[in-house]
């Protein structure tokens, strides 16, 4: 047995245990620690399958922020749990089983029925990618084949704000959120924050040197790391859209608005909404800096909570 | 050349691994909070120097080092800092097991 299939057999077996594990703990907090373990252990996963973003974005994203939003959440029930000591009837209990049985059967079988060679679009999206001239597939995709996706997902994360917001008690309307009001000044935290500052300027160099290095040497040998890049990204939504317009050069579908050369070398008319072919990179550049700036004011806010009186001193 | 660095980088490493197991060994077995926090900052700290240390021989270019100096110290500053948070919560908790 090689090494490489050795540590994917432990990671495995890793994620299999902490899934496990968060799911069958009967307390809260325990459940949480089990899921943040849990998310970065799948983000070496997803560097193992080559997939950096994914990588990246399941350990901020998906482990880190939603495991802060978790353990908040488990903080405020800690109480409420507590009392709660009798356990449910037979009955429920035999149809919670059951439900759960069909869920995962469900699940089993569509991961079962799953055709054995991927449907992938990263090769054209590779090569319409000239057509935006942004110089990164992943990139390509989100703002400009997918940008719909894209809009609608930013929506959602709008409406999720809304719905924190709208769990605020009549009291602490006014007020600012939790994490807003000013704390007692312990040394450690703000020691943190400024040393943390200068370090990621530090990282943030050291990896534009990597990015602007790894993308002059994208057009030629990367064949396949691009590859994989733009079909993990494209995965989750390939599977909801089934065929693409891009594939199968359809310019009809309407959240595809594909890039006006690559439709007129499909020999089909204008996307709806396309960019204009010559303003493309300027318009996507205008689009994504603000909402980069959006989303992470978004999320700083979904992680403040919603608003509250001031702590009485 | 390249026969010493790759035993530097075998020594370092296996040292390393010999301190995260020491601080695994000391968070199962030590009493308290305290106790087991101080086992296991010390021991994450060094263990992870080590072994970045044994990793520079063979990082390949100076930029793959300088990242690899740059996960240690960042997890220094964060072991540290949550470190200390967890040992003030710890201590105004009072002397629980």
């Amino acid at each position: 047995m090689s090494l490489e299939l050795f540590y994917e057999l432990l990671l495995g077996l890793l994620v299999l245990a902490a899934a496990s594990w968060s799911v069958a703990t009967r307390d809260s907090y325990s459940a949480t620690v089990g899921f943040v373990s849990y998310g970065l252990l799948m983000a070496l996963v997803w560097m193992q399958l080559q997939a950096v973003d994914v990588a990246l974005a399941e350990a901020a994203i998906g482990s880190g922020l939603t495991g802060l939003l978790l353990l908040g959440a488990a903080a405020k029930l800690r109480a409420a749990e507590a009392r709660v000591t009798t356990r449910p009837s037979r009955m429920l209990r035999a149809v919670a089983a059951l439900a759960c049985t069909g869920l995962a059967a469900a699940l089993a079988g569509t991961v079962l029925s799953l055709p054995q060679s991927t449907p992938s679009l990263a090769g054209a999206a590779v090569a319409a990618l000239p057509a935006t001239g942004l110089g990164n597939p992943v990139n390509g995709v989100l703002m400009a084949f997918r940008a719909f996706d894209t809009l609608l997902e930013k929506v959602v994360l709008v409406l999720s704000l809304v719905g924190v917001w709208s769990l605020a008690p009549d009291l602490g309307w006014t007020g600012r959120p939790r994490l807003l009001h000013p704390f007692a000044d312990d040394g450690v935290l703000p020691f943190l924050a400024r040393t943390l500052r200068p370090s990621a300027c530090c990282s943030a160099c050291i990896s534009c040197g990597t990015a602007r290095r790894a993308g002059r040497r994208l057009p030629g040998r990367d064949r396949h790391r691009r590859h994989v890049a733009a079909g993990a990204h494209g995965g989750p939504r390939r599977g909801a859209s089934g065929t693409c317009a891009l594939a199968a050069g359809r310019g009809d579908r309407g959240t595809c608005d594909l890039p006006r050369r690559g439709a007129r070398r499909h020999g089909h008319r204008r996307a709806f909404l396309a960019y204009p072919e010559a303003h493309a990179k300027a318009l996507i550049l205008f689009i994504e800096v603000p909402m980069m700036l959006t989303v992470a004011l978004v999320l700083a806010l979904l992680v403040a909570g919603p608003p509250e009186q001031a702590p009485q001193r | 050349m390249s026969a010493a660095l790759d035993l530097f980088t075998i020594v370092a490493v296996s040292a390393g691994v010999l301190f995260f197991l020491a601080g695994v060994v000391g968070l199962l077995r030590f009493p308290d909070a305290l106790t087991r926090l101080h086992a296991l900052t010390k021991a994450d700290n060094v263990g992870l120097g080590l072994i970045v240390a044994g990793l520079l021989p063979q990082a390949g270019s100076v930029l793959a080092g300088l990242k690899l100096l740059l996960v240690w110290l960042t997890v220094l500053l964060a072991g540290a800092t949550v470190g200390q948070l967890i040992a003030r919560v710890a201590r105004r908790a009072g002397p629980r097991a």
